[in-house]
C-alpha cells in the first residue's frame, strides 16, 4: 500500500511553498513508489485527497512563533490539529478545518502524519529562506527513509 | 450595562474576500454606529488594468475572487464585447450560461450548508455541525462537486478557470466530454429539492425589511450573464446607464467605496433581489421548489436568503441539465472581433449580485480606464442598515452573544466569508 504524500502551500509566497517543495522533491526521488499530490489552499481539494485512502503524510508551512525551520509533528489520526497553527488559508477551509471535517465525516485515513515546518518569510517571491530550506531537506531524507523502509509501502 | 458606553470593535474579519472589520458603538442603550468595513481589492485591479490589452481583462479580473472568478470573466467579456460590437453565437452563450450555473452551484451550496446553516442549527462552525449532521454535509459536498465539475470542464480547472476569452472560449468541449456531468447533475437536482424541504423547516427570526432590490432582467431567462438593470422601484435601464443609477462615493469610516442611488438610496443586490424581480423567469422545478418551501413572490427577510439560494441552486441544476442535453458544439470556439476605441459596459449576476465592469479602450486596444463594482461592495450599506435594525433590540445581550448576532446578520449576504466560525474577533471597550 502506498502512502499518499500531500504537499500544501503556495510556491509564490516564499516559505509558504515548503510543503510543495518537499512533495516535489519526494516525487522526484521516489518516482513511481510515491503517490504525491500538491495542493493549494482549497481545503475541499484536501478533503477529497484524504478520502478513500488508508494512510497519508501531509506537509505544510506554519507560523506559530517558533524558530524558523522548527518541524512540528502531529499524529492527526489520534489528535485534533491545532486550528490556529494551520489556518492561514484566505479562502474556504484551511488545512486543520479540512482534516477535522474529514474526521467529523468519518473519512479520515487511519494513519495521517502531519508535518508543519515553521516559516520565516511569507512575502512575495520564490525560494525558501535558509533555515526552512535546511529543515525541509532534513525532512525529505527522513521521509524517504520512512517511505522506502516502511512495511506500509510496496517497496521490498 | 446598557447605561454605559460600549464600543465593540472587530478589527479583522477573517476569511472575507478582501479585508474587513466591524465597529459598533453603543451609547446609553442606543446603537449609535454600525460600520462594516470591507477593504475591496478592486482598487488595485482598476489601476493595474490601465495600459493592458482589453483582451486580457477577463483573465486579470478573474483573479479578484477565488470563489466567483466566472462572474469576473463574464462581466469583463460582456463589457469588451459591448464595446467591440461582438455578438456571441447562441451555442457559446449557452456554454457560458452552463459555466455560470457551475459557479452558482459551487458558491451557493458552500455558503448555504457550510457557512450559513450552522447559524440556524446552533453550531459554531461546519465541522461541529458535521459531527451531528454528517449525511447533510456529505450531500451538500456532493451537490457542490457537481458544480465544480462544470467549472473544471468548461473553465479548464476548478479554481481560476482559464478557458474563457472575449467572444467565447479557447476550446469547446465535445458532447462526449459533457455527457458524464449528467448523472451527478440529475442526482444533485433531486437531492437539492429534498434538502430544501429540510431547510424550509428551520426557525427564522421575524425580521422583514423594506429593501430596494436591484438585479438584471432578461427577456426570456432568469438572469445570469445578461439583461437590463432593473429595480423594485421601477428603474429599467440598459447596463450602459449603470453609472446614472448607482454612484460610488467615499465614506469616512472605510477605504472601500459605498454605492448609492442618485437620491441617496441604499440598494440590495443578490439572490433576494433576483428572485423578487425575476419570479416569472424561474424554471419549472425551481418555481415548484419555491412554493414547496413556502416562499412568497418577494422575500424581505434576509435570513430566508438561504432558501432563495436553494431555489437558485435548483434552477442552476435544472438549467445545467438542459444545457448539457441540448449541447451541440458550434463551428468556432469564439466570435472573431477587432478591438476598437470607446467605452464598454458589462454586468452579470455573480452569486452575490450584479457585478459591473466598465472599460475605456484606445484605438490600439489598450485599456485607458477601468471601473469594477463588486456586489459585496454595493451591499455594504444594506448590511450596515440590517445590523442597525437587527442589533438594536438585542443590545441587552452580552458581548459574546452580540458578536454572534452580528455575524449572523452579516452572513445573510454571503460576503465571501469562507469560514462560519468566529470570523469576528471581538474587542470590547467599556467606559
Amino acid at each position: 500500500m502506498k502512502r499518499r504524500v500531500l504537499g500544501i502551500g503556495n510556491g509564490a509566497r516564499r516559505d509558504d511553498g515548503v510543503g510543495v517543495w518537499v512533495a516535489q522533491v519526494l516525487a522526484t526521488r521516489l518516482g513511481d513508489d510515491a503517490d504525491v499530490r500538491v495542493l493549494g489552499d482549497d481545503g475541499f481539494a484536501l478533503l477529497d485527497a484524504l478520502a478513500d485512502i488508508e494512510a497519508a503524510i501531509l506537509v505544510d508551512a506554519v507560523q506559530s512563533g517558533a524558530a524558523p525551520g522548527t518541524v512540528h509533528r502531529f499524529d492527526a489520526a489520534t489528535q485534533a490539529l491545532p486550528p490556529a497553527l494551520l489556518r492561514c488559508s484566505t479562502h474556504l477551509l484551511g488545512v486543520a478545518e479540512a482534516v477535522e471535517l474529514a474526521r467529523a465525516l468519518g473519512q479520515l485515513p487511519a494513519r495521517l502524519a502531519v508535518y508543519g515546518i515553521e516559516g520565516a518569510d511569507f512575502g512575495l517571491g520564490r525560494g525558501l529562506s535558509d533555515a526552512v530550506a535546511t529543515a525541509a531537506a532534513g525532512l525529505v531524507e527522513e521521509l524517504v527513509t520512512e517511505l522506502t523502509d516502511s512495511p506500509c509501502t510496496n517497496t521490498p | 450595562m446598557t447605561d454605559a458606553t460600549r464600543t465593540i470593535d472587530v478589527n479583522y474579519l477573517a476569511r472575507v474576500e478582501g479585508e474587513g472589520a466591524l465597529h459598533l458603538a453603543i451609547d446609553n442603550g442606543q446603537l449609535t454606529a454600525a460600520q462594516l468595513r470591507i477593504f475591496e481589492p478592486p482598487r488595485y485591479f482598476e489601476a493595474l488594468l490601465r495600459g493592458r490589452d482589453c483582451r486580457e481583462a477577463p483573465d486579470i479580473t478573474a483573479r479578484i475572487c477565488g470563489i466567483c472568478p466566472v462572474a469576473y470573466l463574464m462581466s469583463a467579456c460582456a463589457a469588451i464585447e459591448d464595446l467591440c460590437g461582438v455578438s456571441v453565437p447562441p451555442p457559446i452563450a449557452d456554454l457560458r450560461r452552463l459555466l455560470y450555473c457551475g459557479e452558482w452551484i459551487e458558491s451557493h451550496v458552500l455558503h448555504m450548508f457550510m457557512l450559513h446553516l450552522p447559524d440556524f442549527l446552533g453550531y459554531p462552525d461546519a465541522v461541529s455541525m458535521a459531527r451531528d449532521h454528517g449525511d447533510l454535509v456529505r450531500t451538500a459536498l456532493r451537490i457542490k462537486k457537481a458544480g465544480n465539475g462544470i467549472v473544471a470542464l468548461l473553465g479548464g480547472r476548478e479554481i481560476h478557470p482559464i478557458n474563457v476569452r472575449i467572444g467565447g472560449f479557447y476550446r469547446l468541449p465535445t458532447r462526449a466530454e459533457l455527457a458524464p456531468l449528467r448523472d451527478e447533475l440529475a442526482f444533485a437536482l433531486d437531492t437539492m429539492e429534498k434538502a430544501l424541504g429540510t431547510l424550509a423547516a428551520l426557525d427564522f427570526p421575524d425580521f422583514d425589511r423594506d429593501y430596494t432590490f436591484v438585479a438584471l432582467r432578461h427577456d426570456s431567462e432568469y438572469p445570469m450573464g445578461r439583461g437590463r438593470l432593473v429595480s423594485s422601484g421601477g428603474v429599467d435601464l440598459p447596463v450602459a446607464r449603470y453609472d446614472d443609477y448607482l454612484t460610488e462615493h467615499h465614506v469616512r469610516h472605510s477605504t472601500s467605496l459605498h454605492s448609492r442611488t442618485a437620491d441617496g438610496g441604499v440598494v440590495h443586490l443578490g439572490p433576494l433581489a433576483r428572485y423578487a424581480l425575476n419570479g416569472d423567469r424561474l424554471t419549472p422545478r425551481a418555481r415548484a421548489a419555491a412554493q414547496a418551501a413556502g416562499l412568497p413572490a418577494v422575500v424581505r427577510n434576509p435570513f430566508r436568503s438561504i432558501l432563495v439560494r436553494g431555489v437558485e441552486v435548483v434552477l442552476a441544476l435544472e438549467e445545467a441539465l438542459r444545457l448539457v442535453d441540448s449541447y451541440v458544439p458550434g463551428d468556432t470556439p469564439a466570435a472573431a472581433f477587432e478591438p476598437r476605441a470607446g467605452t464598454g459596459y458589462g454586468a452579470t449576476e455573480a452569486p452575490r449580485g450584479v457585478l459591473y465592469h466598465r472599460y475605456q479602450v484606445d484605438a490600439t486596444g489598450l485599456i485607458t480606464d477601468a471601473k469594477i463594482v463588486a456586489p459585496t461592495s454595493v451591499n455594504q450599506a444594506v448590511i450596515e442598515a440590517d445590523l442597525r435594525h437587527y442589533v438594536q433590540p438585542r443590545l441587552d445581550q452580552p458581548d459574546e452573544a452580540l458578536r454572534a448576532v452580528c455575524e449572523t446578520a452579516i452572513r445573510n449576504y454571503d460576503p465571501c466569508i469562507s469560514c462560519s466560525a468566529h470570523f469576528l474577533k471581538l474587542t470590547v471597550e467599556r467606559h
